[in-house]
């Protein structure tokens, strides 16, 4: 700081960062890119260790027997679901009770904002079953969940049965020490959030549901089981959550130590673990897997019926039964005996899962990238930011008359108006983007021939295009600007503000800012009047969400054309907006009334006349 | 029965059920009743009710008005109260009386001649539940007709444990109640126990009024206890320790009721194993060699869904006329048997597969061991079958419910059989065993919220009454790091505020004292009641978290406490059991009867530092804000000027020369 003090050695420094700000900046990009790439590199990576000691050195011994009886089961549930044509709450509450457990239900209603076309659904009703093991001389303080959806078709039955028979196994055994729960949740995320809803007596989404009336005190973990075969190949396991929070990595280490003792394959993002790191198609192998993780998390959607625990401080993780053309089949006696292994040890625990990291990239299931070794890359592209901040504000500095003074006559400076005016107007834009496409549905389908989705989703595009146009009509109801000293301004409070808005973000969702940083960063720190308009667009925030739905195709090996692409993109934001409405996630929010207006503030200053 | 013991153990038992009650009860019976009685509380009661600065006036004629509608709802209730005592298969002299009376059959047993100053009882109660579990419940009673507080009276002991007895006398105990309990009663399934207790550790204590430091009492006390009984209870301490001033009445007999002599405390987190049973068992005349207690084998016991062990020290009358009293030990085990980890689903109960062991002999020592059979729903034998049979029954009024139970006399040698023991069989010949009668009053609680800021407490009170509504006292113990906000505090009934009529709120001193809350609350019938209450998680001091912060913190369980109307009322077939002249009123002695509920525990947990690596985190935070936070003030608040170059020594000297003749001087 004595260097920050000295006016000449001050001098020194500013006049070298000016200097050299470009090819700093520059540098600085390019290192984080690289970094970011290192991360999949697997000597650069951390290997998984378990860090809880209740769950590392007891030795469980697994004895589930019932794997057919299990398979029976869900053929009886799915031959009910079928008569009953949605979930056979009597046949279950009848099986549950028999089984031994206290059983309840949950009913509740959901009226969507507008139709789902993915799913099919509008007007949404629907029953939870769960029943609780009662975990003998144990006072109701802690549980454990496992869920299975009943899904529409025939999917997920075997996972009903299932968890039916560990139900059975489970209440033949006195080691529980923590009650048990055992959901069959309809409408997959929305009957999760209105139990979970329902049993922390919370409502951020305003959904409408029935009150919970058995409770197990407070939930430790929980699983979320997806089988729709009756023999599987592989498990795979998927950890992202709302708003990119990932369980404790512990839960992917427990999974990963079962699997390896009971011998099954596992998988994360669908992807094998490949032991030739050396080789180029290995590394990109593990870069690909990184990157799913990392676009997943980014869109801050729950990955599975898991995703909405991690709200609740509650460390979740879906298994999923993958059925592919390899030889090697495991049965559901296997799958049941690595669940009753995973549960046994969640039983021993003393304290909830808070060892391991919550912060974590993986590679691969042995391999993970801790929060100290990504979060360079991102700092590397924040820094850009700041540098040319320093340089803009250096670059002030030296055009006003009085350098010490300039700031408190710039804040009389009848300059300044237009760039509230432009602050203002972009955050508005930004609210239209956020409220009118729900708002304006029923307009939308009075005057154009679409379905109501499609007004939401093109009524989003409109006003996101419209958004562009505002700077040629703002220029003309504002006279007496357009100096190069206001756009100069203009461009400091926006890298501020930028800089501000991507640390928070990438502070609760890495992945999120990092991947915005990487396609603002370049125009936000390069931008100048003269600059072309095209490179801005395509840089936008709206042209990065397709670019990562094509790359999210393209590494989960479907690869769709151009065409294809924009329909997904489109269901992207529809889907992007009723994530937002009923689980309450934050993305959509964050884009349309912070990044667009921030992107909005940077389109105004290529427009500078 | 004698009238003034009568009143005496009625007075007793409705004080203990709330504090409302007595307030007419002063005005109408308490003239009856001992004029002593410390009625500092009626005061603050009205106070607190009225919330009037009036002086407080002698109970009159207006009060008597204002608590009309209270005074109807309770009149019903008003003698009956004798069945609380009555209530549990448990003798007590009047039980004991009915007892003879009841067992028609049998040939009773008298008590030891009066000579023998003191006498043990002991039986087993083994209810079968309609969740295919089973329940039994052991009581060993010892009575000794003695005064403890004379200290130099006495120095033999016989069926007393000396250690109990110095306790009382060293520390001027009146009555003292400890529970230790492994598990949650499921009310829902499992009905009623007989004696209810909260999972942990829960101890009672009232203070003789003749303890002039009841603090240094109760702590040394404490202490004391938690050495003869292997427990955690000298983590007792102001933090967790309160004064209710309704919920906890003297269920022996004397007339103090200032609460300033009464210490509650619950561990909720005291985990019950071997270490507190065997100094239980040893508590025991016979210990566990001989007797019911030949059963208690700690690794069956602990093989189960519920356990609880519980003594009781009280005084109570020595006869009937109640002129003096003695001291009554009551111990008591209860356990319930899980139909499916134990049983393979079979249903199938004996004394054997329950406790592998069998009865060959009643404690030499006891005058009474008996073993009871609930056979209240299997009257004809359809549901299960008994082997062997006995021809003892025995009816009861247990909870509100008229019960029957098969008995067998241990003290009667024909008892064992050929095989010199017994082997008490039950096995199930219907598959279902029918519908349970929902309970009256139950209820839940849990935490409601996310994060780590702020939560809710919300608890549920259940009156499954269909017709009648009658009032509860709730009591709220909450530790002080959970800072309630009391102005959140609603309570809530068929959507529809429910006002009670008396709050007691003591709040909590930080490090100090916990929450104290007790509401009485009327519940409408068939309905649930919801009381909430919001609280902010507190900070704690790195060195206050437990060594395993991130398990959560506990919070004892609530007690309701309340007069519940009797089942027996509601049974529409009563008329055909009974003669007719006698079933056309509902018999006050059964229309209600008293009943204490706990709800679960919560397991709260608090914002918590990560503590494992305190030192990198400690050192690079306070780098991190020394070297910014310095350094970036300093920029701020220092101002940069352009050092002058220093002047020449001739310079100066010709300043001062030129000042001296006021000249301008050089620059």
């Amino acid at each position: 700081m004595g260097l920050l003090s000295d006016p000449n050695r001050r001098r020194a420094l500013t006049n070298l960062l000016t200097r050299l700000n470009a090819p700093i900046c520059v540098v600085c990009y390019l290192a984080g890119v690289m970094w970011f790439m290192g991360l999949a590199f697997e000597p650069f990576t951390l290997r998984t260790y378990m860090s809880e000691n209740a769950m590392g050195s007891t030795m469980v011994e697994e004895h589930f027997p019932a794997g057919e009886r299990a398979l029976a089961t869900g053929r009886e549930f799915a031959a009910h679901k079928k008569k009953v044509g949605g979930m056979p709450v009597n046949w279950l509450v009848k099986t549950m009770e028999s089984r031994g457990l206290e059983v309840f239900t949950q009913s509740f209603t959901r009226k969507l904002p507008f139709p789902d076309e993915n799913k099919e659904r509008y007007l949404v009703r629907g029953t939870n079953v769960y029943g609780i093991l009662r975990a003998p001389r144990a006072s109701r303080t802690e549980a454990l969940v496992l869920t299975a959806p009943c899904s529409q078709g025939n999917a997920n039955n075997q996972a009903v049965g299932l968890l039916l028979g560990l139900a059975q196994y489970f209440r033949s055994q006195v080691y529980w020490a923590k009650d048990i729960i055992f959901l069959v949740n309809e409408h997959d995320l929305i009957g999760m959030q209105a139990w979970l809803e329902g049993y922390h007596h919370t409502n951020t989404t305003g959904g409408d549901w029935s009150p919970l009336h058995g409770r197990g005190g407070s939930i430790q973990a929980s699983l979320s089981l997806e089988l729709s075969s009756d023999v599987i190949t592989s498990l795979d396991l998927v950890l992202e959550g709302l708003n990119g929070q990932l369980p404790n990595l512990d839960l992917a280490n427990l999974f990963h130590a079962f699997c390896q003792k009971i011998g099954v394959l596992c998988t994360i993002q669908g992807k094998l673990q490949r032991n030739d790191w050396e080789s180029t198609s290995g590394y990109s192998h593990s870069a690909q897997t990184m990157m799913l993780m990392v676009l997943k998390q980014a869109s801050g959607r729950p990955w599975g019926d898991h995703g909405l625990f991690l709200r609740y401080h509650i460390e979740a993780a879906t298994i999923r039964g993958i059925n592919s053309f390899r030889q090697y089949k495991t049965d559901t006696t296997t799958i049941g005996r690595l669940l009753e292994g995973m549960y046994r040890k969640l039983n021993n625990l003393l304290e909830r899962l808070h060892q391991s990291y919550f912060f974590y990239l993986m590679p691969s299931l042995t391999r993970f990238v801790s929060i100290g070794y990504y979060m360079p890359a991102f700092g590397l592209l924040a820094v850009i930011l700041l540098l040319r901040a320093l340089d803009l504000w250096v670059q002030l500095g030296a055009s006003a008359p009085g350098t010490e003074d300039g700031l408190a006559e710039r804040e009389q400076d009848p300059r300044f108006l237009p760039l509230l005016n432009k602050l203002v107007i972009s955050h508005m834009t930004g609210v239209a983007l956020y409220c009118l496409p729900v708002m304006s549905q029923e307009m939308a389908v009075q005057h154009f021939p679409v379905s109501e989705t499609e007004a939401v989703v093109l009524t989003a595009i409109a006003i996101y295009t419209a958004g562009l146009a505002l700077p040629h009509n703002t220029h003309r109801l504002l006279q007496g600007e357009g100096t190069e000293h206001g756009w100069r301004v203009l461009k400091l409070v926006a890298l501020l503000y930028l800089a501000v808005l991507l640390g928070c973000t990438a502070l609760i969702n890495f992945s999120l800012g990092f991947i915005l940083a990487l396609s603002l960063v370049p125009i936000a720190a390069f931008i100048t009047p003269p600059l072309s308009a095209a490179i801005m667009v395509l840089l936008s925030p709206g042209c990065t969400l397709l670019y990562c739905v094509l790359i999210f195709q393209e590494l989960q090996e479907t690869p769709v054309s151009l065409q294809d692409g924009w329909m997904l993109f489109l269901s992207v934001i529809s889907q992007g907006i009723l994530d937002h409405s009923l689980y309450g996630s934050l993305v959509y929010p964050l884009l349309a009334l912070l990044i667009y207006p921030c992107w909005l503030l940077l389109w105004n200053i290529l427009f500078w006349k | 029965m004698g009238a003034e013991q009568k009143f005496l153990v009625c007075w007793c038992a409705c004080v203990c059920v709330c504090a409302q009650k007595r307030l007419w009860e002063g005005t109408e019976v308490g003239t009856n009743l001992a004029d002593g009685a410390s009625d500092n509380k009626v005061d603050h009661v009205h106070d607190t009710m009225q919330a009037t600065d009036a002086p407080p006036s002698p109970p009159a004629k207006d009060q008597t008005q204002r608590f009309a509608f209270d005074e109807r709802i309770w009149e019903a209730t008003n003698v009956e109260i004798n069945l609380v005592e009555d209530a549990p298969p448990i003798r007590d002299k009047e039980a004991d009386e009915a007892d003879h009376v009841l067992d028609t059959m049998q040939t009773q047993d008298f008590p030891p001649p009066s000579t023998a100053k003191d006498q043990f009882q002991e039986e087993l109660v083994i209810k079968p539940l309609h969740s295919g579990d089973i329940y039994a419940s052991f009581q060993f009673r010892t009575q000794w007709d003695t005064d403890f507080l004379e200290k130099h009276k006495f120095s033999h002991y016989r069926l007393f444990p000396k250690s109990l007895g110095q306790v009382i006398s060293k520390f001027s105990v009146r009555e003292l109640h400890i529970s230790f309990t492994q598990g949650y009663w499921r009310t829902m399934q499992w009905g009623q126990p007989f004696l209810p207790s909260p999972p942990g550790a829960e101890l009672w204590v009232w203070f003789q009024d003749t303890v002039t430091d009841v603090d240094l009492a109760w702590k040394e006390l404490t202490n004391v206890l938690s050495g003869i009984f292997c427990a955690s209870l000298n983590f007792i301490d102001s933090t967790n320790t309160v004064q209710p001033s309704a919920s906890f009445k003297p269920l022996g007999v004397g007339n103090v009721t200032d609460q300033r002599f009464l210490r509650y405390a619950v561990l909720p987190r005291e985990i019950v194993c071997t270490e507190n049973l065997t100094p239980w068992k040893k508590l025991l005349p016979c210990g566990s060699k001989a007797g019911l207690a030949v059963l208690m084998k700690s690794e069956k016991l602990f093989h189960s869904s519920f356990h609880s062990q519980a003594l009781h020290i009280r005084p109570v009358c020595k006869d009937w006329q109640c002129k003096s009293t003695s001291w009554e030990l009551r111990q008591t085990l209860n356990v319930v048997f899980d139909l499916h980890t134990s049983g393979q689903g079979k249903r199938e109960w004996s004394l054997f597969k329950m406790f592998s062991r069998t009865l060959t002999e009643a404690c030499p020592l006891a005058s009474s061991s008996k073993v009871y059979v609930d056979i209240t729903d299997n009257p004809q034998g359809e549901l299960f079958e008994l082997s062997p049979a006995t021809p003892l029954v025995s009816q009861a009024v247990v909870l509100g419910d008229g019960r029957t139970y098969s008995v067998y006399d241990l003290t009667d040698h024909a008892t064992f059989g050929q095989t010199h023991s017994l082997n008490v069989l039950l096995r199930w010949r219907a598959a279902e065993s029918g519908e349970m009668l929902r309970p009256l009053l139950h209820g839940e609680r849990y935490v409601a919220g996310y994060g780590l800021q702020t939560g809710e407490i919300h608890t549920l009170v259940y009156n499954n009454h269909p017709y009648r509504a009658f009032p509860v006292l709730l009591l709220d113990t909450v530790p002080w790091y959970l800072r309630l906000y009391i102005h959140t505090l609603t309570v809530t009934s068929k959507g529809r505020d429910n006002k009670p009529s008396y709050i007691h709120y003591q709040p909590s001193k930080d490090r100090l004292q916990p929450h104290l809350l007790e509401m009485l609350i009327q519940l409408p019938p068939n309905s649930v009641t919801e009381v909430t209450v919001q609280f902010e998680r507190a900070l704690l001091k790195w060195t206050e978290y437990t060594p395993d912060p991130n398990h959560g913190f506990y919070v004892g369980s609530s007690v309701i406490s309340a007069l519940v109307p009797s089942v027996v009322a509601m049974d529409t077939n009563n008329t055909q059991e009974r003669p007719l002249f006698s079933s056309f009123f509902p018999c006050k002695e059964e229309s209600t009867y008293f009943m204490r509920i706990y709800t679960e525990p919560l397991l709260v947990n608090l914002p918590t530092p990560d503590f494992s690596m305190p030192y990198n985190v400690i050192c690079l935070t306070c780098t991190v804000v020394a070297v910014g936070y310095g350094s970036l003030y300093n920029l701020l608040t220092r101002t940069f000027q352009v050092e002058e170059p220093s002047q020449g020594l001739a310079k100066r000297l010709a300043n001062i020369i030129r000042r001296l003749r006021g000249v301008p001087l050089l620059t």
